[in-house]
């Protein structure tokens, strides 16, 4: 296997945060010591709840904001500074999509005209060559230059998307991160979307980086998929099996959390307490107060990443090795 | 909270010390007092002895400390024109003034208010049309247009009450009428606004889903959570009082504050343009300052955060 | 059984443009009915028209009987003496939902006032238990809090107990756990399913999520359009779907176990509902729509036991099945 395209090594970030208008300063830790590869043409799910770290991660990833510590490496090279000849030619090769494709359009231009910004931008081929990359585009994404005239007030949230997408791809992309891409749109419109960016990655064998918080989607799209809370992975394994046979008590309550069809609720692992609140981050495991399984060594004692088999690490006191694999 | 109000009054203070310092260097810059008071024929011997006898011959940075160092010491000049204590002329003045815009602040609150509340509530009715049309007239007429208005129509065509002048309460009508228009519409406007936001929010539903009758969907629902922005615009009208009625002070011939402002202004008297300014931004700060102790009072959200902190 | 609630050719217009095109629906005392449907679909439209909770500019037909007795259109009073006390509600968005100005204990016992013949002390009493019912610990003190102070399971948790306030025979939860995280959400629906089997409440699911829906009802309505296209069990219909949008939206829905396949996307989008397609409206976006359903919309007709589908190739089975009886 070649070299991984993007090497994410114990990336931390943290915030200032005020509690309420009056409260003192805490420090947030939104991030902390986050470490992934992903390889060429593959995609990494990354899956977590409100306060997980998931989209800081992200903007972290695609240079959008630096770490305190740890390093991101692409294409083999540290991300360039900001600002400089390099990091433009480095963000050229990095898009992002987000959820809010509205948000993330202007109103008041045509929609094609957006998706020609990034090459008038980067300075990228003749006037006649732009238009007829935007054309390419479109149909990339399954519009056509009818579509492309057309404001964005005037598109369904599926086809915003869409020229979302193609505006990321103009520059010909080998890596996208895309947040919560699906998630403002509903089922039948989700799966038209989601399976236009499988034939995309496969056409231009594009690597992604897909946060989510739905599991179902993140499955569909993953090779490999990452589980985080409160700022850390607690899990991380190639997809079909992380959600066949979950180790982490998290990614075990996650997996029952998710309702199926012709699934009946028996046997439902229901955690109890709020969800994690990044401000006030509890001692040992951040997980242990709502954790089923949880024992006094949780409580005190943060558990390090560990290989329990396979391609699969875990990061609890619980889950160690092979021996607890067989016994599960 | 304590943290909260601490940073708001030094932030008033602040206010105060620009309003000041703009109003010190503008009128400074733009003029030179003894010519304007003396006129330009006055003998050069003669203005020379009124720079010296007012300081205006020192250093500009040195005449604008002795000016701070007086207000600290509650001292805010004499007139340049007649030589009276500055303070005293302005505040025989104030009387006058708040006998038109206290009233209006009543009239304004009474009409604005209830009409905006109504134009909500029966959003795309006749009635609310004739309440926006009103109010966008009164929001756009600017208050001299109307005043003049005011005065063609009541005094000068059928000539009921008189154009201007203090000599009865029949003088003050019209003043009166013309800072309560705008204002009223003003907050006709925003009251709707205010009501309307609040009626298409999720808990309105949700208190008629339970069973609430509407009127008090209206009155325990809706009413507490518009007053929030409304009182914003209140406050600022209550920060006019003092200083809001210039153009209509002056169209009327009333002898209220905004008038002498008007004459000091135009005769550079420095201690007396400085007293009026001083006063009003003393009033507006404090108007602002009695509006974030509202919203303290009127929104949760924004108190008891600092109260368990 | 005696019916709860029983809605007949309910029809809501917005400005003259219809968005429920007649929709029917039969609840039995303390039956869960599930109601799935896209944005637009008209799922929530229904029981807020049942409710008389549109806006004045919602022009509303049709019948809806509680217990026999039509509420559509009746007086002021009336209604509010159904809502809260007969039926209660509870809504998608947590942090909007509740009165940000009043105190928990002001909103609570505002609707205990409403529906309770309860004096003084007793009212402060029962809105603590009601607290305790829905799982907020320390219920005296947090009676004194306003909603900024909760976090968003905890407020759609008091949303609960609000609505249990007026002992009501039915619950209406409109999408109440869209908004939260899947953790929280395993809670709430927890929560709602305990509540209902204790109290014997009837209870109708208002959701995107076909999973959500499939879990927690007994009957599932699926509609499109402003109407209901299909409804069935909710076992029956998601092992064996027969409209073809219900078809679609399973299997646009990603597996979670199993091997993967490609979703089946359903192509084009819902119609402009002021632009509504001539017969069918599904008829667009159908792979199997053939010339006869552009002509006229299908009814929703039975075609088993408790299953009905309004399609037009269900008709033809079933007058073929008909046919072959009758001869």
């Amino acid at each position: 296997m070649s070299a991984p395209l993007v090497e994410v090594a114990a990336i931390s970030r943290s915030y200032s945060m005020r509690s309420g208008m009056f409260g003192r300063a805490t420090a947030v830790h939104a991030v902390d010591g986050v470490s992934l590869t992903i390889a060429r043409g593959q995609t990494l799910g990354l899956v977590g709840e409100s306060g997980s770290g998931k989209s800081t991660t992200g903007r972290i990833v695609l240079g959008l904001e630096p770490p305190d510590r740890g390093e991101v490496r692409f294409d083999g090279k540290p991300m360039a500074t900001p600002g400089t000849a390099a990091w433009r030619g480095q963000r050229a090769r990095m898009q992002m999509i987000f959820q809010d494709p509205l948000g993330a359009l202007d109103r008041r231009l045509p929609v094609a005209t957006q998706i020609r910004e990034p090459l008038d931008i980067h300075g990228l081929g003749t006037a006649s060559m732009r238009e007829e990359r935007v054309r390419e585009l479109l149909r990339a994404v399954e519009l056509t230059p009818v579509h492309g005239a057309r404001y964005p007030g005037a598109l369904s949230g599926g086809q915003r998307q869409r020229i979302v997408l193609a505006r990321a791809l103009a520059t010909k992309p080998d890596f996208l991160v895309c947040d919560e891409p699906v998630s403002a749109l509903d089922v039948s419109i989700q799966a038209q979307v989601v399976n236009l960016l499988a034939d995309l990655q496969a056409q231009l064998g594009l690597t992604l980086l897909f946060i989510s918080h739905d599991l179902r989607v993140v499955r569909q799209i993953s090779n490999i998929v990452a589980v985080m809370y409160l700022g850390r992975i607690v899990e991380i394994g190639s997809a079909d099996d992380l959600f066949a046979r979950p180790e982490h008590p998290y990614t075990q309550a996650l997996v029952s959390a998710s309702p199926a069809p012709g699934r009946r609720s028996a046997g439902r692992i229901v955690l109890s307490g709020d969800p994690p609140n990044p401000a006030a981050r509890p001692q040992g495991c951040a997980f242990h107060p709502r954790c089923p399984r949880a024992i006094a060594r949780c409580a005190s004692e943060v558990p390090a990443l560990e290989t329990v088999g396979g391609d699969r690490q875990v990061a609890c006191h619980l889950v160690t090795g092979a021996v607890t694999r067989d016994a599960a | 909270m304590g943290r909260y109000f601490a940073i708001r009054i030094g932030r008033a203070a602040l206010t105060i010390v620009l309003v000041v310092t703009f109003a010190f260097v503008v009128l400074r810059l733009s003029g030179d007092p003894a010519l304007m008071i003396l006129g330009p024929e006055a003998p050069p011997e003669v203005l020379a002895a009124f720079r010296k006898a007012w300081g205006l011959d020192d250093p500009i940075w040195a005449q604008y400390f002795d000016y701070f160092g007086a207000i600290a010491k509650g001292e805010l000049g004499r007139s340049m024109r007649d030589g009276r204590p500055a303070i005293e002329l302005v505040l025989e003045r104030i009387p006058a003034t708040l006998a038109l815009t206290l009233p209006a602040f009543a009239f304004k609150v009474a009409l604005g208010i209830p009409a905006g509340i109504y134009a909500a509530l029966h959003r795309g009715s006749g009635i609310d049309r004739a309440v926006m049309m009103t109010a966008v007239a009164g929001f756009t007429v600017p208050s001299f247009v109307l005043a003049l208005v005011l005065v063609l129509v009541f005094a000068v065509q059928l000539g009921w009450l008189p154009s201007g002048g203090q000599d009865s309460w029949r003088h003050a009508i019209l003043p009166i009428a013309t800072l309560s228009l705008g204002g009223a519409a003003v907050l006709a406007r925003f009251t709707r606004s205010a009501m309307l936001e609040v009626l298409g929010q999720p808990y309105i539903r949700t208190a008629s889903a339970k069973g609430v009758p509407w009127r008090k969907v209206v009155t325990s629902h809706a009413l507490p959570n518009a007053a929030i922005p409304t009182v914003t615009i209140l406050g600022f009208m209550v920060g006019t009082l003092i200083a809001g009625a210039v153009v209509v002070e002056s169209v009327f011939a009333w002898p209220g504050v905004g008038r002498l402002l008007v004459v000091a202004v135009a005769n550079r008297d420095l201690a007396v343009v400085q007293c009026i300014l001083l006063l009003v931004a003393m009033t507006m700060v404090t108007s602002n300052l009695i509006v974030d102790f509202l919203y303290g009072f009127l929104d949760p959200r924004l108190r008891t955060k600092g109260a368990h902190a | 059984m005696p019916q709860l609630v029983s809605i007949e050719d309910l029809r809501v217009a917005f400005n003259g443009v219809p968005v429920l095109r007649g929709v029917d629906i039969a609840l039995q005392k303390g039956e869960a009915l599930g109601l799935v449907g896209e944005s637009g679909s008209g799922k929530s439209v229904t029981w807020l028209a049942a409710l008389g909770l549109l806006p004045r500019h919602a022009r509303v037909s049709g019948s809806v009987r509680l217990e026999g007795r039509e509420i559509l259109g009746a007086p002021a009073a009336e209604l509010d003496h159904v809502r809260g006390g007969r039926v209660a509600m509870i809504f998608q968005d947590p942090a909007s939902a509740l009165n940000p100005v009043l105190t928990i204990r002001r909103q609570l016992c505002e609707a205990l006032a409403l529906h309770r013949d309860l004096q003084g002390n007793a009212v402060k009493a029962e809105a603590r238990r009601l607290l305790d019912l829905v799982g907020i610990p320390d219920a005296a003190r947090r009676l004194e809090a306003y909603p900024h102070e909760f976090s968003g399971g905890q407020v759609q948790r008091i949303m609960i107990a609000m609505a249990l306030a007026g002992n009501p025979d039915l619950l209406i939860a409109d999408e109440p756990t869209t908004a939260l995280d899947a953790t929280i959400q395993a809670q709430i629906l927890e929560l709602l399913s305990t509540i209902r089997s204790e109290l014997n409440m009837a209870m109708v699911l208002i959701s995107h999520d076909l999973g959500v829906v499939a879990e927690n009802c007994d009957r599932v309505a699926v509609m499109y359009a402003g109407r209901i296209v299909e409804e069935a069990p909710s076992n029956q219909l998601f092992a064996d779907p027969v409209h073809p949008y219900a078809q679609g939206l399973i299997g646009a829905l990603p597996p979670l176990d199993g091997p993967r396949r490609r979703l089946t996307a359903i192509p084009g989008t819902v119609p402009d509902p002021a632009h509504m397609p001539g017969g069918c409206a599904f008829a667009p976006r159908c792979a199997l729509a053939s010339d006869p359903c552009g002509l006229a919309a299908p009814s929703l007709a039975p075609i088993a036991d408790d299953r009905s589908v309004a399609c037009i190739r269900a008709e033809s089975s079933r007058r073929a099945l008909l046919g072959i009886a009758a001869e």
